[in-house]
């Protein structure tokens, strides 16, 4: 794992804890949409709050593509689950909404999951395995 | 509840974590098939990495139906509530995943991966509460 993989990984932790906060944060200010308008739908994105949700989740989709392009599904998931701690926090000191401590131990949980996986190798079927190469690593790290 | 809703609300849970496991898999996989796209990037530049990720035709089945499994869930919360959908189905998801990666992928997903899994899973299940 180089440093700008591990900048792809807080990337897809980053945006999907703040695109969907964005986007709990625009429906509330629009306030409850009923099925039966869905016009009302395609008003929300519109509203800049959704708009720049929607924009994040987009590059959460497009950093999790890069992530599963050089590691295991089973390593990224749980990796990835850190957005779930991010977004307790702010929900909690943005949104300002009640988080009691039984989330807080759930917060504890996938932080000790986080932590178990990242330590482990993150591509690791050696049949199929494109191992990272030292050419590769130096192309990385002279990326912009 | 009665045995028939429990039924209805076992199948709706299925078909989300069926659905989005199918749709996690089958990315996962397209994405192995492209390669590093860091290195595609490099090569062919960015409109090159968004070609040679769009022309695959298992990545649009793996987001097809990962949109399946987003109006499922949609579905599952019209008909329940989101305590019970929410933590249910993505916390079986992880494990679905991790059991599928191991089949289909080969992924080696040895005693820190499952570990791992289990404590994701857990802390999902604890914040949905």
């Amino acid at each position: 794992m180089t440093f700008r993989r591990y900048l792809v990984l807080a990337a897809v932790t980053l945006t999907s804890s703040c695109g969907d906060t964005f986007l709990a944060r625009g429906m509330k200010s629009l306030g409850p949409v009923s099925l039966h308008h869905p016009a009302e739908l395609i008003h929300a994105i519109f509203s800049p709050w959704v708009a720049a949700g929607i924009v994040l989740l987009c590059g959460f989709f497009a950093s999790y593509l890069t992530a599963l392009s050089w590691a295991d599904l089973t390593w990224v998931l749980p990796a990835s689950s850190f957005g779930y701690v991010i977004m307790e926090f702010l929900a909690r000191f943005w949104l300002h909404e009640k988080v009691d401590s039984l989330r807080w131990l759930g917060v504890l949980f996938i932080t000790a999951g986080v932590g178990f996986v990242t330590r482990g190798p993150s591509w690791t079927d050696p049949g199929t395995a494109r191992p990272e190469t030292a050419e590769e690593s130096a192309l990385e790290e002279a990326l912009p | 509840m009665s045995p028939s809703q429990i039924l209805a609300t076992i199948a709706m849970i299925a078909s989300v974590v069926v659905t989005a496991t199918t749709g996690d898999i089958l990315t996962a996989s397209a994405m192995r098939q492209i390669g590093d796209l860091d290195t595609i990037r490099t090569r062919r530049g960015l409109l090159g990495a968004v070609a040679a990720v769009l022309s695959s035709g298992r990545f649009g089945l793996g987001v097809l139906c990962l949109a399946l499994s987003f109006f499922a869930l949609l579905f599952a919360l019209s008909q329940r509530e989101l305590s019970l959908i929410g933590p249910a189905a993505t916390s079986l998801t992880f494990v679905t995943n991790a059991l599928a990666a191991k089949i289909f992928l080969k992924e080696n997903v040895d005693r820190r991966r499952w570990t791992a899994a289990f404590l994701v899973c857990v802390g999902v299940t604890l914040l949905a509460f």
